[in-house]
C-alpha cells in the first residue's frame, strides 16, 4: 500500500498515512485530486478505480471515506477488508466510533494504525492482539495521567 | 476502554481542537492557529523549563495544526526531547511527531537516531516497537545507514518477542524498499525464510511481506520459501473455519496471510518437486471448490475475504499458465462473477479475465463470455466498470469476433465518457487494422471512427489509414469512393477533410469516371471545406490541389485561379502563402513530364509495427514519455522535413503540415526508417528544392549546417536556430568551424577502443583505425561520401591548439580533393607524443557539396592513455608502488554512478582497451579491478596505477588513479569516469 487517507464527506482530511517518500507539495496535490475524484462518485459505484498508475480502493463509513492507494499487483478485495478491519479496531477501541473520536483523538487513530499496518503491509491482523498492544500502552498512559491530575491538587 | 478517558489526557488539546471546529471561516481558523502558534513559540522559548506533559501537549497541538494542512517550522527539537523521556506517553507523541514531520536536518537526525538506538537496546518490547515503527514510518537513508545492520539480528534472535519480530520484519522491508544496497540479508537469509514456519500467525503475516519483496529481487537465494509457503497455505486452506481463532475473519481462515502466500508463490515458476506441486494444485482446487459452496455468512466481509483469496489463486493459476484444467475452471468462475450483483466482483472479474484472455489455454473459454461483456459495456452504470469491459473486449478480440467487437465498440463510442474516448479510438483503430480481412472494412471502420469521434482521432490514426491505403492498391478505389461520400455530409470533421484531401489527391482519378464524382466535382467538394479548416489542413488541401492539376489537367485553370487569389497568394500565414506561390509557379512553368515526376503517386511506406500501438502504450502510462522519446520525435521531425524534398510533392504535404504543428508524432508517416538523402531520386529532389528556394522562404530550420543542397539556401541555413549562437555561420565562413558540440562525446567513445565510426551525418561518414607503439601512433581516417553527388575541394587540416603544440606532434598526409558519390578516401596521420597532454587535436574538414561549402570540426580521438605500455606485476609490488605514489596530488579519485550495466567481462574488456595491464589476484577484494601501466612520452615515462571498485548494489564505482605525474592522474580519471 502506498498511502491511506481518511476524509469527510465535506472533503476535510482527517488522517493521512504515507508509506512512500513524497514531498509535502506532492502529498497535498494527491490528496486534493483524490478527495475530489472519490467524492464525485455515486454511492452504488464500485469501490475500485484506476488512478495514475495506482489502484484506489475506497469505502465510506457514515460520514467518513477511507481511501487506500495500492500497487498494480496488490489485491483489491483484501484491501477493502483492511479498511474494514481498521474501522473495527477503531470501533472497538472508542466504543462505536464516530468522526469526532478520530478528530479529537487523532493521535490514537495513528497509534492503532501503526499497530495494524506498518510500512504499508499488514503487521497484525488479529483484532485481539492489536487492541492488546494499544491497551498496554494506555495503561502506561493512564498511570501517568493520574499522576498529572494529582499534581495541581496537592500543591 | 471507556471513550471519555481518551481525550482527557490533554485537556488543552481538546479545547484547542474544539475552538478550531467552531471557527466559522477559514480566516477565523487561521487567526486562531496563529494565536496558538505564537503561544507555543513563547512557551518553548520561555525561561521556565517545560515539564514533559506540557511539552507533549504543545507538540501534539503542532502536529494537529500540521495535519490541518499548515506549515510547521519549529518544535522539532522539543519532539526529539520527548523521545528520550522515560514516560511512554511522551515518547509515543515524540515519535508520532517525528514520523509525520520528518525534517532532513542532519543534526536532528543524529539525535533521533540516538534516541532510537537507546530504545532498540532497551529490551523493553513496547519501546522497541515504538522505535521500529518510527524507522518504518520515516524510512530515510540515514536511518537505513544507522539500523539496517541491527534490525535483521533483532528479527531472527531467539529471545525477541513476537510483536517486536513483526515490527522488525516490516521495518526492514521499508528500509529495503528505500535503500536496498544497505539491507544485506546474507547469513540471515535462511532464518528469515524459516519465519514462514513460525508458530505465531502474526509473525508469519508480517515476515511474508518482507520475504516476498526479497524474493522478487533475489529469487534464487530465497527459493526454499516455495515449499514452506505451499505447506503453510495447505494447512490454512484445509483448516476448519474456527481453527485459527482470532486469525479467522468472518469465517474465512487467515485471509490476509493466504493472499500473501499466494502472492509470494507468484514470484516463482511452478514448483519442480512433484509432491509440492501436487499439494499446491490441491490447494488451488480447494479454493475453487469453496467458491461454489454456500456462504457461511451473509456479511459482505465474508464474501470479500473469501473472494480475495480466490482472485489471488486465479492470479497464480494465470501466472503459471500451465494447467489447462485450472485455467478453464478459473475462467468459468470469473464468468459467474461477470453476472454477480456486486459491482466490485464484476469489476474484478472483467479485470482478471483480461489476463486470462492472453493465455492460449483459456482464450477460447474467455471468448464464450462475449455477449455478457458487450452487455456490460452497454449497461454498466459505473464508468470504471465499462472501461474494464472495453479492455476485456479488446483483449479477447481475434479474427473470428473482430467485426462484432469493433462494431460494438464503435457504437459504444457514440455515448462513451469523454475520459476514455481517445483510448477507445486507438483500440478500435488497432483492432480494425490487426484483424482486417478485407481492407474495405478497415477503411469503413476508420472513417466511421472519424465520423463518430473525430475530435479524439489522433494524428497517428489518420496517418495510419493513409499508409495502409497507399500500400494496398486493392483498396484505393474503394477508399476514394468512400471518402468522397463521407465528405458529402454538410458538417464533417476536419480529420475527415484531411483524409479525404489526401486520398482524393492521390487516387481521385480512380473515381473520376463517374460524372457524379468528376474531377471538378471532387475539387469543388474539397474546396467547399477549405475555409472551415485550420492552417495545417488547408496546407494539406493545397497540396491535394496541385496533385489534382497533375491528375486532371482540365482542373488546372480553376485551381490556378484559386491559388492566385489574394486569400492564398497573400495569405498571412507564411506556410500557406509559400505553398500557394510555389504550386502556382510549379503548375505554370513545369512541363507535363516534370509535373508528373514531381507529383508522382506516393511510393509505398515501409511495413513496420503500427505506431498506434506505441501511442496506446504511451497512453497507458501517463507521464511515461521519456525525454528520449521526445528527442527522437524531434529528430524525426527533422528527418521528415529533410526528406521532404526527395520524395515527391506529396511528401512536402506532410512535411509542411508537420512543420506548422510540430509534434513528436511527426514520424508517423513511416519516414523514420525511410530512405535518407542518398536514396533520393536526384532529379525530383533538386527540382523541388529549387522551387522552395526561389520562393525565398524556408521556415524549417531542420536542414542544419551540413546539408545545404544549393548555394542560394546558404543564408537560410546561417539563420537556422542551431547556428545562431555558435559564432560564424559555418557554411559561408572560410575559417575552420568550431568543434561540433558532440565532439567530446565522440572522443570519449574511443578512449578504450581504436577502431570504429567517428562521425556520421547525412552526407559524410568518417571511420577510424589506429595503432600505437611506445610514444608513436598511426591513425587511418576513412572519409565516405554517402550521397550520389561528388564532394569537391575536399581538404582536411589537423591542428594542435595551444599547449598541445609542444606536447603532440601530428602530421597528416594530404587527402584526395575529390570524393565521388558513394566513394571513400583514406588519410594517414602520424602522431608522436612528446609530453603528457590533456587536450585533443582538432580535425577540420571542408568541402563543397552541390556548390555549398561544408565546414566541420571534430576532435581526433588521441588521448593520453593511447601511449600506455602495460606492466605486469605481483600483488606485493603493486601495493609497494601504490604506497610510493602517496602524495595527495598524485592521486585522483572519482565516485560516480554506473551508466552501463556492471558486467565484469565488459569492464575487463574496457580496461584492457585502455592499454594498461589488468592485474588478477592483486586486490584482496575479488570484485575490484587493478591495473598498471607506463605512459611513454618522448620526454619521460609516467608510471600509473589504477583501482576500480564497483558497488553493484548502489550501482556506483569508485575510481582511483595514482601516477608519478599529477596531470596524468587527473586526465586519466576524467577520461575513465565516462567509460563505465
Amino acid at each position: 500500500m502506498q498511502f491511506m487517507l481518511l476524509f469527510s464527506r465535506q472533503g476535510k482530511l482527517r488522517l493521512q498515512k504515507w508509506y512512500v517518500p513524497l514531498c509535502d507539495k506532492e502529498k497535498k496535490k494527491i490528496t486534493r485530486e483524490l478527495v475530489q475524484t472519490v467524492l464525485a462518485r455515486k454511492p452504488k459505484m464500485c469501490s475500485f478505480l484506476e488512478w495514475r498508475d495506482l489502484k484506489i480502493v475506497y469505502k465510506r463509513y457514515a460520514s467518513l471515506y477511507f481511501c487506500c492507494a495500492i500497487e498494480d499487483q496488490d489485491n483489491e478485495l483484501i484491501t477493502l477488508e483492511i479498511i474494514h478491519r481498521y474501522v473495527e479496531l477503531l470501533d472497538k477501541y472508542f466504543g462505536s466510533v464516530c468522526e469526532l473520536d478520530i478528530i479529537f483523538n487523532f493521535e490514537k487513530a495513528y497509534f492503532i494504525l501503526d499497530e495494524f499496518l506498518l510500512g504499508g503491509e499488514a503487521q497484525e491482523t488479529s483484532k485481539k492482539n492489536v487492541l492488546k498492544a494499544i491497551e498496554q500502552a494506555d495503561l502506561l498512559q493512564e498511570n501517568l495521567d493520574f499522576q498529572i491530575r494529582l499534581l495541581p491538587a496537592s500543591t | 476502554m471507556p471513550a471519555v478517558s481518551k481525550g482527557d489526557g490533554m485537556r488543552g488539546l481538546a479545547v484547542f481542537i474544539s475552538d478550531i471546529r467552531n471557527c466559522k471561516s477559514k480566516e477565523a481558523e487561521i487567526k486562531r492557529i496563529n494565536k496558538e502558534l505564537a503561544n507555543i513559540r513563547s512557551k518553548f522559548k520561555g525561561d521556565k523549563a517545560l515539564d514533559g506533559y506540557s511539552k507533549k501537549k504543545y507538540v501534539c497541538k503542532l502536529l494537529f495544526i500540521f495535519l490541518l494542512g499548515h506549515d510547521i517550522d519549529f518544535g522539532h527539537m522539543e519532539a526529539v526531547n520527548l523521545l528520550s523521556s522515560n514516560k511512554y506517553t511522551e515518547k509515543q507523541i515524540g515519535y508520532l511527531f517525528i514520523s509525520v514531520l520528518v525534517n532532513s536536518n542532519s543534526e536532528l537526525i543524529r539525535l533521533i537516531n540516538n534516541a532510537i538506538k537507546n530504545d532498540l537496546s532497551s529490551r523493553n518490547p513496547t519501546f522497541m516497537c515504538l522505535a521500529l515503527h518510527c524507522i518504518a514510518n520515516v524510512g530515510s537513508r540515514e536511518m537505513a545507514e544507522a539500523f539496517a545492520g541491527e534490525i535483521p539480528r533483532i528479527l531472527v534472535a531467539g529471545d525477541t518477542m513476537d510483536s517486536v519480530k513483526q515490527s522488525a520484519a516490516l521495518c526492514l522491508l521499508r528500509l529495503y524498499k528505500t535503500s536496498p544496497d544497505l539491507v544485506l540479508m546474507g547469513e540471515w537469509t535462511s532464518r528469515v525464510v524459516h519465519l514462514l514456519n513460525d508458530q505465531h500467525m502474526g509473525v508469519v503475516t508480517a515476515a511474508i511481506s518482507l520475504i516476498t519483496c526479497l524474493s522478487q529481487k533475489n529469487p534464487d537465494e530465497f527459493k526454499t520459501c516455495v515449499s514452506l509457503a505451499v505447506s503453510r497455505l495447505s494447512r490454512i486452506v484445509s483448516s476448519a473455519s474456527t481453527d485459527l481463532q482470532d486469525y479467522t475473519y468472518y469465517f474465512v481462515p487467515a485471509p490476509w496471510l493466504s493472499c500473501k502466500l499466494l502472492r509470494l508463490l507468484q514470484c516463482y515458476p511452478p514448483p519442480e518437486d512433484g509432491a509440492v506441486k501436487g499439494r499446491l494444485v490441491e490447494c488451488l482446487e480447494t479454493i475453487l471448490n469453496k467458491a461454489q459452496e454456500p456462504p457461511k455468512s451473509k456479511k459482505v466481509q465474508h464474501s470479500n475475504a473469501k473472494n480475495a483469496i480466490l482472485f489471488e489463486a486465479i492470479s497464480l493459476i494465470i501466472h503459471y499458465d500451465s494447467e489447462p484444467n485450472l485455467l478453464v475452471r478459473a475462467c468459468n468462475q470469473l464468468g459467474q462473477f461477470l453476472q454477480h450483483r456486486e459491482t466490485n466482483l464484476r469489476y474484478l472479474a472483467l479485470e482478471s479475465m483480461c489476463t486470462l484472455a492472453s493465455s492460449e489455454f483459456s482464450h477460447e473459454a474467455v471468448k464464450t463470455h462475449i455477449e455478457t461483456v458487450i452487455n456490460a459495456l452497454k449497461t454498466e452504470r459505473d464508468v470504471s466498470v465499462r472501461q474494464r469491459a472495453a479492455d476485456l473486449l479488446y483483449a479477447m478480440c481475434d479474427r473470428s469476433n473482430a467485426k462484432q467487437i469493433v462494431a460494438e465498440m464503435l457504437s459504444y463510442l457514440e455515448t462513451a465518457d469523454y475520459s476514455i474516448r481517445e483510448e477507445m479510438v486507438l483500440k478500435v483503430a488497432i483492432l480494425a487494422e490487426k484483424y482486417a480481412v478485407d481492407y474495405s472494412w478497415y477503411v469503413d471502420t476508420i472513417l466511421n471512427l472519424i465520423r463518430i469521434a473525430g475530435d479524439y482521432v489522433s494524428e497517428e490514426v489518420w496517418y495510419r489509414v493513409i499508409q495502409i491505403v497507399i500500400n494496398r492498391d486493392d483498396v484505393q478505389g474503394y477508399a476514394a469512393k468512400t471518402v468522397f461520400e463521407a465528405l458529402q455530409a454538410p458538417a464533417c470533421h476536419e480529420n475527415m477533410v484531411k483524409v479525404g484531401g489526401y486520398i482524393l489527391g492521390e487516387f481521385g482519378n480512380l473515381i473520376a469516371g463517374d460524372p457524379r464524382s468528376s474531377p471538378l466535382v471532387q475539387f469543388n467538394l474539397l474546396h467547399s471545406k477549405f475555409h472551415l479548416c485550420s492552417v495545417p489542413t488547408r496546407a494539406l488541401l493545397l497540396s491535394a490541389y496541385i496533385k489534382f492539376i497533375n491528375l486532371f489537367p482540365e482542373t488546372k485553370s480553376t485551381i490556378q485561379e484559386v491559388l492566385r487569389s489574394d486569400s492564398q497568394i497573400r495569405n498571412s500565414d507564411v506556410e500557406l502563402q509559400q505553398r500557394a506561390v510555389e504550386y502556382l509557379k510549379l503548375s505554370s512553368i513545369a512541363s507535363t513530364d516534370v509535373l508528373a515526376t514531381v507529383l508522382e503517386e506516393m511510393p509505398p511506406f515501409p511495413e513496420r509495427e503500427s505506431s498506434i500501438l506505441a501511442k496506446l502504450k504511451k497512453k497507458k502510462g501517463p507521464g511515461a514519455v521519456s525525454v528520449n522519446e521526445l528527442e527522437e520525435g524531434k529528430r524525426e521531425g527533422g528527418e521528415l522535413n529533410g526528406g521532404g524534398g526527395e520524395r515527391g510533392g506529396d511528401n512536402s504535404t506532410i512535411a509542411a503540415s508537420n512543420a506548422s504543428t510540430p509534434s513528436p508524432s511527426a514520424d508517423l508517416l513511416g519516414l523514420r526508417t525511410g530512405p535518407q538523402v542518398s536514396a533520393a531520386p536526384p532529379s525530383a529532389g533538386s527540382l523541388l528544392v529549387d522551387v522552395f528556394s526561389e520562393a525565398g522562404v524556408n521556415d524549417d530550420g531542420f536542414l542544419r549546417d551540413l546539408e545545404p543542397p544549393t548555394e542560394s539556401s546558404d543564408s537560410l541555413l546561417a539563420e537556422g536556430p542551431g547556428d545562431s549562437d555558435s559564432a560564424p555561420p559555418s557554411a559561408v565562413s572560410e575559417d575552420a568551424a568550431p568543434p561540433l558540440p558532440e565532439s567530446n562525446e565522440l572522443l570519449n567513445k574511443f578512449v578504450c577502443k581504436n577502431n570504429g565510426v567517428l562521425f556520421e551525418n547525412q552526407l559524410l561518414q568518417i571511420g577510424i583505425k589506429s595503432e600505437y607503439r611506445q610514444n608513436l601512433g598511426r591513425m587511418y581516417l576513412f572519409y565516405g561520401n554517402k550521397t550520389s553527388v561528388q564532394f569537391v575541394t575536399f581538404t582536411t587540416t589537423v591542428s594542435c591548439p595551444g599547449e598541445l603544440q609542444s606536447q603532440l606532434n601530428v602530421q597528416a598526409k594530404p587527402v584526395e580533393p575529390l570524393i565521388e558519390g558513394g566513394a571513400q578516401v583514406q588519410q594517414v596521420i602520424n602522431i608522436e607524443c612528446l609530453g603528457d597532454f590533456c587536450e585533443a587535436p582538432l580535425l577540420n574538414i571542408k568541402f563543397r557539396y552541390g556548390g555549398a561549402l561544408q565546414n566541420l570540426s571534430l576532435k581526433l580521438p588521441v588521448t593520453i592513455n593511447k601511449f600506455f605500455q602495460p606492466t605486469e606485476m605481483a600483488s606485493h609490488d603493486f601495493f609497494q608502488r601504490w604506497k610510493q605514489l602517496s602524495q595527495p596530488q598524485q592521486e585522483a579519485q572519482k565516485i560516480f554512478k554506473a551508466s552501463h550495466a556492471m558486467d565484469t567481462e565488459v569492464i575487463k574488456a574496457k580496461l584492457l582497451g585502455l592499454g594498461m595491464a589488468l592485474l588478477e589476484n592483486v586486490d584482496p577484494n575479488p570484485e575490484n579491478f587493478v591495473c598498471a601501466g607506463v605512459i611513454q612520452t618522448k620526454a619521460q615515462q609516467v608510471g600509473s596505477l589504477l583501482r576500480l571498485e564497483p558497488n553493484a548494489q548502489a550501482q556506483m564505482y569508485r575510481l582511483t588513479l595514482r601516477s608519478s605525474k599529477d596531470t596524468v592522474s587527473k586526465r586519466l580519471c576524467e577520461l575513465l569516469a565516462e567509460q563505465f
